[in-house]
């Protein structure tokens, strides 16, 4: 018994000893970051984007258009998820410790206009093209991965009145022109019109996922078509950009494509990498989207928007691309 | 003539009711291991939804399949697992490979970069080891300790693996305090420490863990698919099962709970994680004495007083009960459900099952009642999206009342001589 004890005692300090060297050795590792400059949210001919570079994580920054690989703008501001249009930013980002999020809606200077905390993870942020209209979408997690539920929320805030919807999941919801009621919707990746009032976003429902045409005056939303999902308005409003679940089975991964609203047709991009990310419309004719490269390390890539040419990488060590002037 | 035992007072537990060291020093070995696990998987449950949406940006639907990916793969393999155990008669061996990948799975993690398919993998594996130790676990803790203190050994090792799983976050939130939450190294340093812990959890199960070793002679005629499948056959293992589907049937899931209890109230959803706190706090306080109950009164009415708890807290999700008294009325209720049903139910089966099948059979009413349970949560769902949340929560009170009576019919001591 004695001599278990001693190797027990023995284990327990050497793996201890492994777990408080390492914790030392990456908290040694952090460091914090110098902004480079200020980054304006005024449009003008700038890709704004979170960083993914190893030394500034996190924090928001620009490009030019002109030379999106080139010498970028690093602000103090950090973020987990960004996005900008006429001149109103938001930021999604920690509130404290870890566990609790806010919303954060930015003025052109990057200054605070106003925070509202989130629950739950977020996941996409948008901004409609006036600038007036925001939305974003968290995951809210129960206390366990393992069989535990997960489900997201898709909110909206008018900053012009001040109106804010926590979760779409009150509105009145028509599926194929059925009025519909179920415990399981989820709506994400919210993406506004030219009128400040209608929106296009993803529901899931009973194992369905939808593209969903939404009315925030009106507290409606119907059902469009399946597998469409993180719909992405194009500047002039006739396309959505979306990425959809490969043989609707998203297991194998998604495929980014275009649907002409009017046309009712579904272009692929040339893009075959399996994208998950909301796509941003650079301008008419060209998507920009985020692709992991290792843990911590995203690129932006763009493709054009009728399914020709090929990928390109546009940003590297970036992510959340947002044209400041599509 | 086995079941004839269940309900009636233990009059041996009497004499060593006062010492709960009398549970047996492997019971405390054993709790002591899923006590140390417990913080390892935890605090890695407690930041994988951060790590997988922010560290590696997984969209709604694909995080969603994480949730669903091995419900039918880990039911399965606990069969095998149970079997293996009593076939090779190494019931710590076979706890201790389930240990040793869970453990050895935290470091996947960090290898598994951002590949999704890699991080599936690496999760269905670490479940996988989850489903392959706990019945040779729970056959070991009715090994070990005499047979009228059973409830209270299962009331001392689930009460110290709560507490695991209770200290895992905080412990997760220490590390990320300490190495910084928005350093890149953060997530990597949580899963390294996160092994180390598991690792230490399966230093001690090799070293103070005692497996307990029949003769072979006795044994190996007796264990085989044929025998296994003779289990089904026996009156009381079958009762057992009908019981454990039944008791299954009657949950309807945590996350349906704390969704109507948040319904109910309308309470901010930062509070959603405290409530799962709530329920592992009563848990935590209950799950001995009232393990130590069940050897004095019977297991039976205390399964049974469980699952009226249950009851009641569906009652109270549709009563009119409001406010503050709502919500520690239910997670006080729904803790000591679990802790008057979740060990005691292996503390009625462990003695109906002969030695040299005890695993199989453990892991067999397990898989029942996780395939009852898994069931009852989809109908539950339906039930919620068709009639609604008030009707739906109502039904699963019937039901949960109708469980007491058909386990009370089913399990209820008799003669049968």
């Amino acid at each position: 018994m004695k001599a278990r004890i001693l190797i027990a005692l023995a284990g327990v300090l050497v793996l201890a000893g492994v777990a408080v060297a390492y914790v030392g050795f990456a908290s040694a590792r952090n460091h914090d970051v110098t902004a480079t400059g200020s980054v304006s949210l005024v449009p003008g001919p700038r890709l704004l984007f979170r960083s993914t570079a190893d030394a500034d994580r996190g924090h928001v920054a620009t490009v030019a258009v002109t030379d999106p690989g080139g010498a970028r703008t690093v602000s103090p501001l950090s973020c987990a998820r960004v996005y900008a249009a006429g001149g109103t930013g938001l930021c999604l980002r920690p509130d404290g410790d870890l566990t609790t999020y806010q919303l954060v809606v930015l003025d052109e200077r990057l200054l605070s206009r106003r925070e509202i905390p989130l629950v739950g993870l977020p996941n996409r942020a948008r901004v409609s093209a006036s600038g007036r209209m925001l939305a974003w979408t968290v995951f809210v997690t129960g206390d366990s991965y393992n069989g535990g539920m997960f489900s997201t929320r898709a909110g909206i805030l008018d900053t012009a009145t001040g109106d804010l919807a926590g979760t779409l999941e009150d509105y009145a919801v028509t599926l194929d022109g059925k009025p519909y009621q179920a415990a399981d919707l989820n709506f994400w990746g919210v993406t506004f019109t030219r009128d400040d009032r209608q929106f296009y976003a993803t529901m899931s429902t009973a194992g369905h996922r939808y593209l969903v045409a939404g009315d925030f005056a009106a507290h409606t939303i119907r059902t469009l078509r399946e597998n469409v999902e993180c719909p992405s308005l194009s500047p002039d409003g006739t396309r959505v950009a979306f990425k959809s679940a490969i043989d609707a089975d998203p297991a194998k991964g998604w495929r980014l494509s275009v649907l002409d609203l009017t046309r009712s047709v579904v272009t692929p991009l040339a893009e075959t990498r399996s994208v998950d990310d909301q796509p941003a419309w650079l301008d008419n004719h060209t998507i920009g989207y985020g692709i992991p490269r290792g843990p911590g390390h995203s690129d932006v890539w763009s493709s054009p928007a009728d399914g020709s040419g090929a990928p390109k990488l546009l940003i590297p060590d970036a992510e959340s691309p947002a044209a400041l002037s599509p | 003539m086995y079941l004839s035992t269940i309900g009636r007072r233990e009059h041996a537990a009497t004499g060593s009711r006062r010492k709960l060291s009398a549970v047996g020093a492997n019971v405390f070995a054993l709790g002591a291991v899923s006590l140390v696990t417990d913080v390892s998987s935890e605090m890695v449950t407690a930041i994988l939804p951060v790590y997988l949406v922010l560290g590696l940006h997984l969209s709604p639907a694909a995080y969603g399949l994480f949730d669903g990916l091995y419900t039918g793969a880990t039911a399965l393999l606990r069969l095998v697992g149970g079997y293996v155990a009593d076939r090779v008669r190494r019931r710590k061996a076979v706890a201790g490979v389930g240990y040793a990948l869970s453990a050895v799975m935290k470091l996947g993690l960090l290898a598994a970069g951002a590949s999704a398919t890699a991080i599936g993998a690496v999760i269905t594996l670490d479940r996988a080891g989850k489903g392959l130790r706990t019945a040779p676990r729970d056959a070991l803790i009715t090994l070990s300790a005499p047979e009228p203190l059973l409830g209270r050994a299962f009331g001392v090792h689930r009460a110290m693996d709560s507490v695991g799983a209770f200290a895992g976050p905080l412990v997760a939130l220490g590390v990320l305090a300490a190495v910084g939450a928005t350093n890149p190294e953060a997530f990597d340093a949580v899963f390294v420490v996160s092994f180390c812990i598991a690792a230490i959890g399966v230093l001690l199960l090799v070293l103070f863990v005692r497996d307990r070793r029949t003769p072979r002679t006795t044994q190996s005629a007796s264990v085989s698919p044929r025998a296994a499948l003779a289990l089904l056959r026996g009156r009381g293992v079958r009762r057992l099962l009908v019981a454990a589907c039944v008791l299954g049937l009657a949950t309807v899931g945590d996350g349906f709970v704390y969704l109507l209890l948040q319904h109910k109230e309308d309470v901010a959803t930062g509070w959603f994680p405290l409530l799962a706190v709530g329920t592992n706090l009563s848990y935590l306080l209950l799950a001995a004495p009232l393990g130590a109950l069940a050897d004095r009164i019977g297991r039976l009415p205390v399964v049974l007083g469980g699952y009226g708890a249950l009851a009641v807290v569906y009652l109270l999700l549709a009563g009119p009960v409001s406010g503050w008294p709502l919500f520690a009325l239910a997670l006080a209720l729904y803790g000591a459900f679990y802790a008057a049903t979740d060990g005691v139910l292996m503390a009625l089966a462990g003695p109906l099952l002969p030695e040299a099948l005890r695993t199989t059979g453990i892991s067999l009413v397990q898989t029942a009642q996780a395939l009852a349970y898994f069931a009852s949560s989809v109908l539950f769902g339906l039930a919620w999206q068709f009639w609604g949340a008030e009707l739906a929560i109502g039904v699963a009170a019937g039901a949960a009342v109708l469980a007491i009576g058909v386990t009370f019919v089913v399990l209820s001591p008799r003669r049968t001589s």
